[in-house]
């Protein structure tokens, strides 16, 4: 799949949860994205960039800009090398039920997003990949 | 061999072609005759120099020739050409081709036979070319028709300050349900009307996607601050959405398009009453 | 350090969100809620997110909480202005933000406080509609 454009940011403290938001933004904007779709990726960004920074100890988000004849996707990485997860099909598994959000970044992150991907393991760190096709 | 071939009979060729195009009636008037002079005087540069490192079409050596003819496609497309008609401009270019091959390689047998060969396979090529971007412009202008469509066939009424109506019409599939409920949240905020009529009358069928963009549609409108009504829900419906299992979860629904408005009107705190009438009206 | 401003409009208090929060911002923000909510002794609050494009579940748990406080402290919540792009990724995402109460804009959030707060003991009805 030819690659247009690739970014990457550092997630190290919270305040790069923001700047995240805005260079996905500023990204999907470009790509032409409507409204809505824009910020279900910014939101499903967010998420998983909390994640990286608060579970995975930090970590790194890359974008890239992808086409495939006549479409084009937005693809976010985020990677981590910290204590990994140990259950993912229990950690996919939301707190949907009491609404109040705890729990809700990986689901909600792949509800949000066309393909979602997840590697992990304890103590190999994690790295979860998400795309929103045009 | 080809590469030479067209190098040295370049000014013949481009002048037999203009021959054949003009014998073929390919063009509508002289204006396009005129461009047309151009465009093949460029496509014949472009491909001579195209083919004296590649023969591969689709390479990117061809690159600048596949634009040329896209453009040329595109553009004749939106004058109203046919496909067959742009192709044949490009076919049109083998008799002056062969020609000019028969000429270098006439005692040649063989050497006649393969390049021959060889060169129809090209203008083939290039010729379906033309017919290819000419069907994928089509495709983007009904494409962008049906969009506008969408748009146009959905729209959301104001029935009373502060009551919206979307009488949704015909079958639903997942993209247009999409498009009419964003229009829809987008109406609520613009006419600040905290309550949405959703009638499904004119509705035949329902499925399990529709049903639940309908129901994600009013969870959003709730957290908005905005009470949406369901309307006009046929007893097919009805038994459909129970045996799919779709929990309306408190979302109120009623028989008529006239009882949802009777209900909002109530909601909104106003109430209808008869006028004492004072006689029928007299002709003067 | 950079605060939202609260506003007092009334008995109500304002609260108008209009940056992208970064977390130690939001957490201020609560602080400082429930701080005026108790020195002014405010009975309703009116969270006005129309300038807000993005809500994630962590901004979503804080409006929660901001509402839950403040029940606490004897004052409704009201948040207002949510964008529908938003409201539609916060469907998709699951949180369905239970027990908040929404309208549309500043001025219906107000008529639903107004509604929904019984007078206090030794109010009539005059006094309570400040």
């Amino acid at each position: 799949m030819p690659l247009v454009k690739t970014e990457s940011a550092k997630l190290a403290a919270e305040s790069d949860i923001v700047r995240a938001r805005q260079m996905v933004r500023q990204w999907a904007t470009e790509m032409g994205f409507s409204l809505v779709d824009q910020t279900k990726i910014v939101t499903a960004a967010s998420e998983l960039a909390r994640n990286t920074i608060i579970y995975g100890k930090g970590g790194v988000m890359t974008l890239e800009w992808l086409t495939e004849g006549n479409r084009r996707g937005l693809r976010l990485i985020f990677e981590d090398q910290g204590p990994g997860i140990g259950d993912i099909e229990l950690a996919l598994k939301d707190g949907y039920s009491t609404g109040n959000g705890l729990g809700l970044g990986l689901s909600g992150a792949r509800r949000l997003s066309n393909e979602f991907q997840i590697e992990s393991k304890p103590g190999e760190g994690t790295r979860v990949v998400i795309a929103r096709w045009k | 061999m080809l590469p030479q071939i067209i190098a040295r009979h370049e000014g013949e060729l481009l002048a037999q072609w203009l021959q054949e195009q003009k014998a073929n009636s390919i063009h509508q008037d002289s204006g396009q005759e005129a461009e047309a002079r151009q465009i093949s005087s460029e496509f014949l540069r472009n491909l001579k120099n195209s083919l004296s490192s590649s023969s591969d079409v689709q390479g990117a050596e061809f690159a600048l020739v596949r634009e040329l003819l896209a453009d040329l496609s595109r553009s004749r497309g939106v004058q109203g050409y046919s496909p067959a008609q742009t192709a044949t401009y490009i076919f049109s270019f083998k008799k002056p081709l062969f020609a000019a091959i028969k000429k270098e390689l006439g005692n040649n047998a063989e050497g006649l036979a393969s390049e021959t060969w060889n060169a129809s396979e090209l203008i083939d090529k290039l010729g379906l070319f033309t017919m290819e971007v000419h069907q994928k412009t089509r495709e983007e202008v009904i494409s962008r028709q049906q969009q506008e469509m969408m748009e146009l066939s959905t729209p959301v009424v104001k029935l009373w300050s502060g009551i919206l109506a979307l009488p949704l019409i015909g079958t639903l599939d997942s993209e247009r349900t999409q498009v009419v409920m964003e229009s829809l949240l987008q109406k609520i905020v613009q006419t600040g009307s905290d309550i949405a009529i959703i009638d499904i009358t004119g509705v035949p069928t329902v499925d399990t996607l529709v049903a639940q963009h309908l129901l994600k549609t009013i969870t959003a409108a709730r957290l908005m601050g905005a009470e949406c009504i369901i309307s006009g829900i046929r007893p097919q419906i009805a038994q459909t959405i129970v045996h799919l299992g779709v929990d309306l979860g408190g979302v109120t629904t009623k028989a008529s398009l006239a009882d949802a408005f009777a209900m909002a009107i109530q909601k909104r705190g106003f109430t209808v009453s008869k006028i004492k009438s004072a006689g029928l009206p007299v002709a003067m | 350090m950079e605060r939202i401003p609260i506003l007092r409009m009334g008995e109500f208090l304002l609260v108008t969100i209009q940056v992208d929060m970064h977390d130690q911002l939001a957490l201020t923000l609560q602080d400082d809620l429930t701080s005026q909510i108790n020195a002014t002794g405010a009975r309703g609050v009116l969270i006005d997110i129309s300038s807000l494009e993005v809500v994630d579940s962590f901004i979503g748990r804080m409006l929660a909480n901001m509402s839950a406080m403040s029940r606490v402290l004897d004052a409704q919540t009201v948040v207002v202005g949510m964008q529908p792009a938003v409201a539609i990724t916060l469907v998709e995402l699951g949180m369905s933000l239970e027990g908040i109460r929404t309208a549309l804009n500043v001025d219906k959030g107000m008529d639903l406080l107004r509604s929904c707060l019984p007078p206090r003991l030794g109010e009539d009805e005059e006094d309570a509609a400040g």
